[in-house]
């Protein structure tokens, strides 16, 4: 591990102007720590926001308010998280391992970044590591990689349970920077590869996440998360997918669909949501709707697989979510 | 030969006795210095090369096991680091070092923690249990009693990371049953295979807590 110092910060001003000498943010340090062991990161100096108030989980009038800080076992865990918005205690359940949870926090886990192998191994090509030096995962192991959005540059997926969740869930995130306060939807957080898969996000410099704002809407009880991997837990997902179902008088009347594991952001299904209105929630008329997902998707030489497991994991997905309505 | 900490205070477990471990130090030492010969010096100076620009360091005080240290920690050691090469607490163990294998497993400020991936310098005032924290006096904890009676390791190098992880699981209620367990211990892997014996330990204990 490269040298390195570490400032601590007592409000949001300071760190604010500690990122702005070139610091980074730590919270949890689940991802950075690790990837700074192994010298894919190399900041020279931290700056530790743990000691900020925005580890707060709290209903206001419309909308759940999760803090930066608050960690992914606390918010989990919280009663008001799990009778609201269902969806996402399951998501980030299914997410790490009980001893990353305790640790991990949910500005972190939304900055996290990719598990593509290549990434982490010095010696590789990746454009994302090292702009320019080509991408040894689109001809190599790439049996994880996504089918959508990707690039010549990069096929890599983000890796966040969470963030398909909150995309979901039309989530808005409220930052703090040197020029201000602003406000704008998840998604908008994530940018394609194209030919600049280094520039993964949208937040401008020094900025500071301070909490994610998540619309309450009754229906959003029927939210479910459904994760296909390797293994039972503690794995990052093949192919995942967050279903919210509006079902009244025996028709559905609204649907959220997002999908983790195939898409190089979190990958909201619009033609799949349109395609479920009017009908009626029966398995046959969800698989019709999820056949749409894989619209433009191009599979490389490994994972091919996911053009047939994305849209029966949607299906189960919206059966689950089905049965709650 | 090794070096004390001056600046921890107390020194914990300070028998006279001679441990597997202090053998092994002493005898690497020497088969280090009769071996190198004449590259000892360049790899003493490029050891300084690396160590000159690390001024980067922090006074912290942890309490470990309830006995209080107050350190100077390099920014760059994990907790699990202070444990083993500071403190002399080497029940925790560094398996993969980067927070997938949970053999590090402990408890910081009463929640389980992957220590491999947690800086000791982010931590001052922090409260930590490790396993050697677990015994009453010469009483083994009921859940490691449970480990031996159930057979919940073989070559044994997870096992205080599953145990300080199991009884985490407890103390959350996560140990209602064989598969909560399972779900909930997930972040521990044993390549022995213990896994049957472990979540025997576990579920026993819970049953007679």
């Amino acid at each position: 591990m490269m040298p390195f110092t570490v400032a601590q910060v007592a409000s949001e001003r300071e760190a604010i102007t500690s990122a702005g000498g070139g610091g980074r943010y730590i919270a949890g340090g689940t991802t950075l720590i690790d990837l700074m062991r192994e010298e894919v990161e190399r900041p020279s100096s931290l700056v530790d926001i743990n000691r900020l108030s925005l580890r707060h989980i709290r209903l206001e009038r419309n909308a759940l308010v999760i803090g930066a800080l608050a960690r992914m076992a606390e918010v989990a865990a919280h009663p008001e998280v799990r009778r609201v918005h269902p969806l996402i205690a399951e998501a980030l359940e299914e997410g790490a391992s009980p001893q990353l949870r305790n640790m991990a926090s949910i500005g972190g886990n939304l900055m996290q970044r990719v598990r593509c192998p290549y990434f982490r191994m010095l010696d590789a090509a990746c454009n994302k590591r090292s702009p320019g030096s080509g991408c040894a995962a689109i001809e190599g192991v790439n049996g994880g990689h996504a089918i959508l959005g990707t690039s010549e540059s990069c096929a890599a997926t983000h890796p966040s349970d969470l963030a398909v969740a909150l995309v979901a869930l039309d989530a808005t995130m409220r930052v703090r920077g040197p020029q201000g306060e602003r406000r704008f939807p998840i998604i908008d957080l994530y940018r394609l590869p194209e030919d600049k898969p280094h520039l993964e996000h949208t937040l401008r410099p020094a900025e500071l996440i301070l909490d994610v704002h998540v619309p309450v809407q009754p229906f959003a009880v029927s939210g479910r998360y459904l994760k296909v991997r390797d293994r039972s837990s503690y794995e990052f997902a093949l192919v995942s997918a967050a279903a919210v179902l509006d079902v009244r008088n025996g028709v559905v009347r609204a649907a959220r669909v997002a999908c983790g594991g195939v898409g190089t952001r979190p990958w909201r299904m619009p033609a799949v949501e349109a395609a479920l209105i009017g009908q009626r929630p029966t398995r046959a008329n969800f698989e019709t709707a999820a056949a749409h997902a894989t619209q433009g998707a191009r599979a490389l030489s490994g994972n091919g697989y996911k053009i047939a497991l994305l849209p029966r994991t949607i299906t189960r997905a919206l059966e689950m979510a089905g049965e709650k309505v | 030969m090794t070096e004390k900490d001056t600046d921890s205070s107390p020194e914990t477990g300070s028998d006279a006795a001679i441990s597997r471990r202090d053998v092994l130090i002493v005898t690497g030492a020497s088969i280090a210095s009769a071996g190198i010969g004449g590259h000892g010096a360049n790899a003493a100076s490029s050891v300084a090369n690396i160590e000159a620009p690390t001024a980067q360091s922090a006074k912290v005080r942890l309490s470990v096991n309830g006995v209080s240290h107050l350190l100077e920690i390099d920014n760059r050691q994990s907790i699990l680091d202070v444990l083993r090469e500071r403190l002399q607490l080497t029940g925790t163990k560094k398996g993969c070092n980067q927070g997938a294998c949970g053999a590090c497993t402990v408890h910081l400020d009463g929640k389980r923690v992957n220590s491999c991936l947690t800086l000791a310098v982010m931590h001052d005032g922090a409260a930590i249990t490790t396993i050697e924290g677990l015994k009453q006096g010469d009483t083994l904890h009921p859940l490691q009693a449970a480990f031996v009676e159930h057979e919940g390791f073989q070559c044994g190098y997870c096992t205080s990371g599953q145990i300080m992880s199991g009884l985490a699981c407890i103390t959350e209620e996560h140990a209602q049953s064989v598969d909560d367990i399972r779900f909930w211990m997930s972040g521990n892997i044993c390549r022995c295979g213990a896994y049957p014996g472990i979540c025997a330990a576990v579920r026993a204990t819970a049953q007679d807590a």
